[in-house]
This record gives structure tokens, sequence and C-alpha cells, in this order.
């Protein structure tokens, strides 16, 4: 499995200062880009271009090898195979045991699995969970969830105004029947990098060590958009759930993992056949399964410190070609990568030009080829309503109105950041001059 | 480590070996479809083109939202129904699960009875059972008879004032016995409750309408119908209240959260529409070739039953119990001739107990475990079935050579046939595959 990110040219780095230049099609070395010539892609923290390989991987599944991974003939086993070698890979990313992983169809219904789950195994045990308030909605309306249909009382820790929620904030929050407690690895609109690794270790002195409450409460960490960005290692982080999905790092879109370690309890969300050993059922999602483990091999060829560098180079370019130019630019979250333990994760960059309502800068960047969001993709169905991230970092109105997240992959070459800094100067000057309306 | 074969030589062409005659024949549709070329192709665009998220709102997230509903109104086409009635899933069992408990939530002031058979797939019966363990529904198991048909008067009975559900499943996946869904929709129409069918192994096999039958919830699954596999659909009637298993951003209209599967959405979609526009020739080139096979078999091997209704199935299911031998056996000496088939159900993990479907039907266990399901697909052609009967029979008789309960059944029948009564009581399989 060769590297992802090797072929693909590194383009122009000289300094761009004129108009957008058209850039080859199919710079990645698959066919046109749906954008067409002009495209830069800067939203991959909403869902990242699958890679060439994983494409083909799982054509090639489904096409040739499409057995059922539970019937016994040969196409079955190579299927079962099939399956097992992604499982291998996923566990080696997060430093895991095979047998922890189970495989669901995304990320919402991994963290959908952990709080529900985890709440319907020990709901004799306490109802109570801590989360913070910067979650993904899938964690957050599904421990509302638990409040309605269960009767569990949530506790929702805000964050600063760097988006960093604090240790001894979350282990303030925690009481003596206390379940669950969720935190997020980075956060999908900011990128605010949570102290996992510390709260992991405190909550390891909290919990119970006898009778109902052995091993709570558990630690259930969304690491959706660190994986294959960052290290990700469950041991480190001292995580008993950990979330993670395909489509967030280069695999194909219904396919996720939820990592259980060995000896937590669980009840399925989803009952049947007694898949993903009896966490799981539904005959396993084959293709999207080794597109997931292809991604990852790809991915791995780099290691997440080299991934992490090139991201972090293409932000960084990004932030000093606006900043140079727009004096009046607000970076939500901590934007630096640059510090020994980075606060910040390296492929999300939020910004704000307060002034300029962020709708109207992202339709407007849209016209000149590129692709960013307000906020997170889940959200942009409740047009109107504001971030709840934002608001929850304390930011003013006018910042968290004209917030707009550029997200970065390793298909991104450093001329495009910079030309994307450049267009996204240019779209600024020209709204403030027409007073923001577009 | 996918065999060599399987990578050289799609599923009926000849392969192999020189010299030994060798095919490669897949006859386990039920389990899971090879993916069409032209679905794949589909798939490929919006993996490498048109990439976007559905929910984003800029024109990559347009393209993938207007796929998706593309892709919605085809499945709901097929179904006889309308685009907003479908939420789609991540695959039948987890449709499946939401339709049970979902509408077991959104009508907990009605009760929460259940009404189902013994033979539905596991993920309704286990369903049913982690409900019943939770305290949040009473079922009712009904039975079946020989055929493994649910008497619709017996639907009937068992409804009571707390009842919210029906769920009878539209196809067997075992046997392919087709229930009488008309009738049993119209009684849970007429004692007002809701009526769910599991559709996985019947949609795009039979032709559908949801309001003809009278159908509220109806789960199905794409890789049954060579779509890709990780993606299925709930049915909901239009004005029927369900709650979502999977919560969080508000995809599939606050019923199903999770970024939308778009590749295999739009594969479905593909799928959905090929099956209805080649319905008629698929429901005729199979039913020729199951009865071709389910007569050449029963002629050819004695002690040999058809299980499951003679007509009333789906038009690719044979499922044939062979006495004297184990299931297991034959399965594995048909896999060393290219032969893929099953015994029971793949969708249950690696089990080997004896089939609750046939046991249901009052079939003897001894006899349950000799059967061997073999389903057919569009690939398939009559050499194919040519095959089936030319290496079968061989491996049966092979395998019963070593069984000692044959050779005395054999002296049996050839006393009989001397005009002498044997001493063994009937105690086997009876009706003898009339069809
Ligand atoms: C932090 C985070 N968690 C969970 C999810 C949900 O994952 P999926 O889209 O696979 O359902 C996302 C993305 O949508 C995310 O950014
Ligand atoms: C009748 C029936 N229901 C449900 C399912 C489950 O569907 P899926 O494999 O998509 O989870 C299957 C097959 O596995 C089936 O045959």
């Amino acid at each position: 499995m060769s590297g992802k990110g090797e072929d693909r040219p590194t383009g122009g780095r000289g300094v761009a200062c004129g108009p957008a230049k058209a850039r080859r099609p199919g710079a990645n070395g698959g066919p046109p880009d749906g954008g067409g010539p002009d495209t830069i892609y800067l939203d991959s923290a909403a869902t990242s271009r699958p890679f060439v390989e994983v494409a083909e991987a799982v054509r090639e599944i489904m096409e040739r090898s499409y057995g059922n991974p539970s019937s016994r003939h040969t196409l079955g086993l190579g299927a079962a195979a099939a399956v097992r070698r992604s499982r291998e890979i996923l566990a080696r990313v997060i430093g895991a045991d095979p047998t922890e992983i189970v495989f669901t169809g995304g990320g919402s219904e991994a963290n959908n699995l952990a709080l529900k789950g985890v709440a319907w195994a020990h709901v004799r045990s306490g109802k109570h969970v801590v989360l913070s308030a910067v979650e993904h909605p899938s964690v957050i309306e599904a421990a509302r969830w638990l409040e309605s249909f269960l009767g569990f009382e949530l506790s929702l820790v805000n964050p600063d105004r760097d988006g960093a929620v604090r240790p001894e904030a979350i282990e303030a929050a925690v009481r003596p029947d206390t379940v669950l407690v969720s935190l997020m690895h980075v956060n999908n609109e900011v990128g605010t990098v949570q102290p996992v690794g510390e709260v992991g270790r405190r909550l390891l002195g909290l919990k119970g060590t006898d009778g109902r409450r052995k091993g709570l409460p558990l630690f259930h960490v969304d690491a959706v958009q660190s994986l294959g960005r960052m290290a990700v290692d469950v041991r480190a982080m001292g995580a008993d759930l950990l979330t993670v999905s395909g489509h967030k790092v280069h695999g194909p879109k219904g396919v996720g993992a939820l990592y259980v370690a060995r000896g937590v309890r669980l009840v399925p969300l989803v009952h049947g056949g007694g898949h993903e050993a009896g966490r799981r059922s539904g005959t396993e999602n084959v293709p999207g399964i080794v597109g997931f483990g292809e991604a990852l091999s790809g991915l791995l060829d780099h290691g997440p410190d080299e991934v992490g560098r090139r991201l972090s180079e293409l932000k960084d370019l990004l932030l000093a070609t606006v900043r140079a130019r727009c004096a009046g630019v607000v970076v939500n979250g901590d934007g630096d990568t640059t510090a020994a333990r980075p606060r910040s994760a390296p492929h999300i960059l939020n910004l704000s030009f307060p002034g300029i309502p962020g709708e109207v800068l992202q339709h407007h960047l849209e016209r000149s080829g590129v692709y960013v969001s307000t906020g997170s993709a889940c959200s942009s169905h409740h047009r109107g309503r504001r971030s709840h991230v934002l608001q929850a970092m304390g930011l003013p109105e006018d910042v968290v109105d004209s917030a707009v997240r550029l997200s970065f992959s390793v298909l991104n070459t450093p001329a495009e950041a910079e030309e994307a800094g450049l267009r996204i100067a240019a779209a600024v000057e020209e709204l403030s001059e027409r007073g923001g309306r577009g | 480590m996918t065999s060599e074969r399987v990578i050289a030589g799609m599923a009926t062409s000849d392969g192999g070996g020189a010299g030994e005659r060798f095919r490669s024949v897949y006859l386990d549709h039920a389990a899971t479809t090879p993916v069409r070329r032209e679905v794949a192709e589909a798939m490929a665009h919006y993996m490498l083109t048109d990439y976007g998220n559905a929910s984003s709102v800029h024109s990559f997230g347009r393209r993938a939202a207007e796929a998706t509903e593309e892709a919605r109104a085809r499945v709901a086409d097929l179904m006889g129904a309308r685009p907003e009635e479908v939420v789609f899933m991540s695959g039948g069992t987890e449709a499946d699960n939401m339709s049970i408990r979902g509408s077991l939530a959104a009508y907990s002031d009605r009760g929460r009875h259940v009404v189902t058979t013994k033979i539905e797939h596991h993920a309704v019966l286990h369903t049913c059972e982690e409900l019943e363990k939770e305290g949040l529904a009473e079922v009712t198991y009904l039975p079946v008879d020989r055929t493994a048909t649910v008497d619709p008067d017996d639907v009937a009975k068992a409804i009571r004032p707390d009842t919210v559900l029906v769920s009878v499943m539209f196809a067997n996946n075992e046997v392919g016995t087709i229930q009488p869904i008309m009738e049993i929709g119209r009684t849970c129409r007429e004692k007002g409750v809701l009526f769910h069918t599991d559709a996985v192994q019947a949609f795009g096999a039979v032709p559908f309408s949801v309001d003809e039958m009278g159908i509220d919830l109806m789960s199905v699954s794409s890789h049954k119908l060579y779509g890709p596999k990780g993606v299925g659909a709930l049915y909901v009637r239009k004005g029927r209240r369900i709650r979502p298993l999977i919560h969080g951003g508000g995809h599939e209209r606050k019923r199903r959260a999770g970024t939308s599967n778009v590749p295999g959405v739009v594969g479905f979609g593909l799928a959905a529409e090929l099956a209805r526009k080649e319905m008629d020739d698929r429901v005729r080139r199979l039913t020729a070739l199951r009865d071709r096979l389910i007569d050449g078999l029963l002629g050819r091997v004695e002690f040999s039953h058809l299980n499951g209704h003679p007509t009333r199935r789906l038009p690719n299911n044979v499922n044939v119990s062979f006495e004297f031998v184990e299931g297991e056996s034959i399965l594995l000496s048909l896999d060393k001739k290219g032969i893929a088939a099953s015994s029971g159900s793949a969708c249950t993990s690696g089990s080997l107990e004896p089939s609750h479907v046939l046991l249901a039907m009052g079939i003897p266990p001894e006899v349950a475990h000799g059967s061997v399901r073999m389903t057919l697909g569009t690939q398939n052609t009559d050499e194919d079935v040519d095959y089936v009967l030319e290496v079968l029979p061989g491996v049966i008789e092979r395998l019963r050579a070593m069984s000692p309960l044959h050779a005395k059944a054999v002296a049996e029948r050839a006393r009989e046939a001397a005009g002498r009564p044997g001493e063994r009581c009937e105690s086997g399989p009876v009706t003898p595959g009339a069809r």
C-alpha cells in the first residue's frame, strides 16, 4: 500500500499575488475534482476526499470479493479476512487490540453506542454523565436522550475562551454516581485540542474499585477529528471508549468504529445476528471497512507526526497570508500549532472577520472556488442558529456571526493554502467595501 | 487473502485447473449479492469527484444532497412510496431495530404489545427479546405451518387492545416463503395497529406496493439487491410517528443522525432503479432456473425434501434437506467444487445450531441439519444449474456412503418396494417435496 500524498504535485511555491491561477484538474491523481479546475477544497473537517487507492479497494471488493463475512464458503472467508485486516490496522493506529474494535455505520452511531450503551449497562450504578459543552451534536443529543428517556442528569462543562476545557473543571463535575465522562479530542469547529490525557489520568484516580462502581466512571473520547492527523493512543489517553469515523480520514462515508476497552460492559444499540462480537449486529459494511483500513494505512505510511507537520504548514501559511492583508482577522480557538504541546489541531482554522457574516463570506469564496464552511456541517441544517461551540466559548456576537472554518487535508498543497489566503483577503476586502452585504 | 479464484474469475465464468472441469458458481445471493458494474461506477464518482458532505451548504454539499434525494426517489419508486417516507440507514438490521424500538417509543400511550413470528430474522427476534428483557415490550411469537406460512387469522387473534405493532417478514431468508402480506396488512388496518414488514429478502425480487399491502413500516437492505453493503432504508408511512435510534445532527429529517453515506445511498438508488426496470425479466429467469434446480435435485437424489412453500416462495430460493448428511459437510464439498451455498442463514455469525426457522416449521432437528440453501442471482445461467445438478448428487452419495442410517433406510425402502412392510415407522420428514 503506497503513500497517498507522495505523488501529488507540490505546485508552484512562488508568491502568487494576482488573481487565482487555474490549476491542473485532477491534481490528486484521480478524476477531476467536482468543483472544477479552480477548486480549493478547505472543508475536510466536514468530509475528506477518499484516496484514489481507497476508491479502488472499495470497488474491487464490491465487484469481485463480495462475500458475506458470515458465510463459510471461500468468498465469505475472503470477506472476513479483509475485515480482519482493517480491524488490525485500526487497532494498531490507536494502540488497541483488534478485539477491542467495534465497526459501526459512522462516528455518530459510535458516539450513540458509547453513551447509550454504557448508560444502559450501568443504569443501576448511577445516572449521571459529564461532558463538555462543545461536544459534537451526536454526543450531546445522545446525552439529552439519556436525560429524557432514562432520567439521567447531565453536567455540561464550559470551555475557556480558547475552546479548551480545564481538567479541574471536569474533575469537579464528577460525582459518586457518574457513570461516564465524554470529552472530544479535537473540536470539529475550532480545532481546539482538549486535554484528554490529563483528564484520563485524573479519572483513573476517581474510578471505583469494587462492587457496582468498579471501573466507573468510564471515559469516552470522540477522536473523529484527530485520527490520522495527530497521535491517537487509547492507553496514553486512559480512554475506555473512543470514537473514529472513516470519511474524515480519506476513507468512505458510512463507516466508523468504537474502541471498547476489554472488560467494559456495553448494551448494543443494534441487535440481531450477533456481529462484532455481539456489540453491533448487521452484515458488515465490508467495502466501507476495507476502504477505512486502506485510508489509514495510507496515512500510516507518513505517520501522524509527518501528516501533522504538513497540515500545520498549510494552516500557518494560510493564516500568515491572511494576517498580512487583513489586520482585523480574529483567530477563534488557539491558532498556535507551533508550541511544544499544541493546543490546536493542525488541520482546522476558525477565523472571524467581524462585520462580515460567515455565510456571506462563505458564498463569496465559493464563487472564487474556495470551499469552506461556517461551523460544522451538522449544524448547518439549523440555519440561523448560532454555533453552540463559539457561544460556549463566550465569544462576542459579531465574532460568532462572522466565523468561517477552514480545514485542510494532505491532499491540499502549500500553493493552494497560499492562494486560498489571497482569495480570502480579496473577498474580505471586497465585502468590507460593500458593507458586508455580499 | 481472498481466494485467487475469486479474484481471477467472475462468479459464473469457467476458471481454474487444466484438465478438471471447474466452475465458480455463486449460489448465496440471499446472504449477499455482487455489486453491479454501473452501480460501482456511480459510487466511484461520489467518492472521487463529488465527494462533498450532503449537509454542507456549498455546491459540493448540494450536489451530494441532490444525489441523495434522487436515490431516495428511486428507492421510494420501487416501494411504491413517496420519497419523504424513506429513511436511509446503515442496513436492514438497523432498520428492523428502529422500526420496532422507534414505534414502541413513539406510541407508548397505546401500550407495549408486539405480535411477531417465530421465523423472523434475528434482527427482529433479538430486538424483541431485548425489549422484553428491558421491560419495554410484551411479545407474542406466532407459529408457522409446515411451509413456513403464518396464518392471518392467528395474527388477528393475537392482537390485543394494547398491541402497538405487528411485525411479520415479507419473505423468509432461509426457505423463501412469501407471507400473506395483503391479508395481514388488512387485518392490522382494521384493528388499528401498525404493520411492519421485514422485506430485506423480497425487496427488488418481487413487485411492491406499500399502499396496497397496507404496510406502515418496512425494512430493506441494499446489499441484497446488487447494491453496496452498509446501506438500507426504513419506510415510514406518512403520518406514522417514529423515534430515532441514533441522535445527533438533523440528518434524514431528524430520524437518523450521521453524515449521509452518499456513495452508498447512490449505489442503493441505482440498484433499486435497475431492479425496477428488470423486474419482470429477473422474476421469469430466476423462477425458471429455480424450478429446474429443485426438480433436478429432488429427481436425482432420494431422501431429499424441498423446504418452504412449493409456489409461494422467492423466485431465487432453493432450500432442500438431504437426509442422513450434515449440511456443513455438503457445503464444504461444494465449496471445493467452486459452488458457494449456505446452510440456513449467513446472517447469524458462525452459528452451528439448527435453524430456528426449520425447527419452527416442524422439521426434525436431524433433517434440519441436512439442509442446504441455494439462492440464485441475475448472473447465474442454465450452465450453472447443470453444473450443480452434476456435482451435488455425487457429493451426497459420497457423504451418505459413510452413514449407517442411510444404509438402513435404503434397505427398508428396498423391502417396501418388494412388498414387505418395514419395521421402521414414519419418523422422517414427510411431504417428499410435493410440488
Ligand atoms: C467531532 C465529531 N464527532 C462525530 C462526528 C460524526 O461522525 P459521522 O459523520 O461519521 O457520523 C463528526 C463529524 O460529523 C465530528 O466532527
Ligand atoms: C430477512 C432479513 N432481515 C434482515 C437482514 C439484515 O440485513 P442487513 O444484512 O442489511 O443488516 C437480513 C440479512 O442479513 C435478512 O435476510
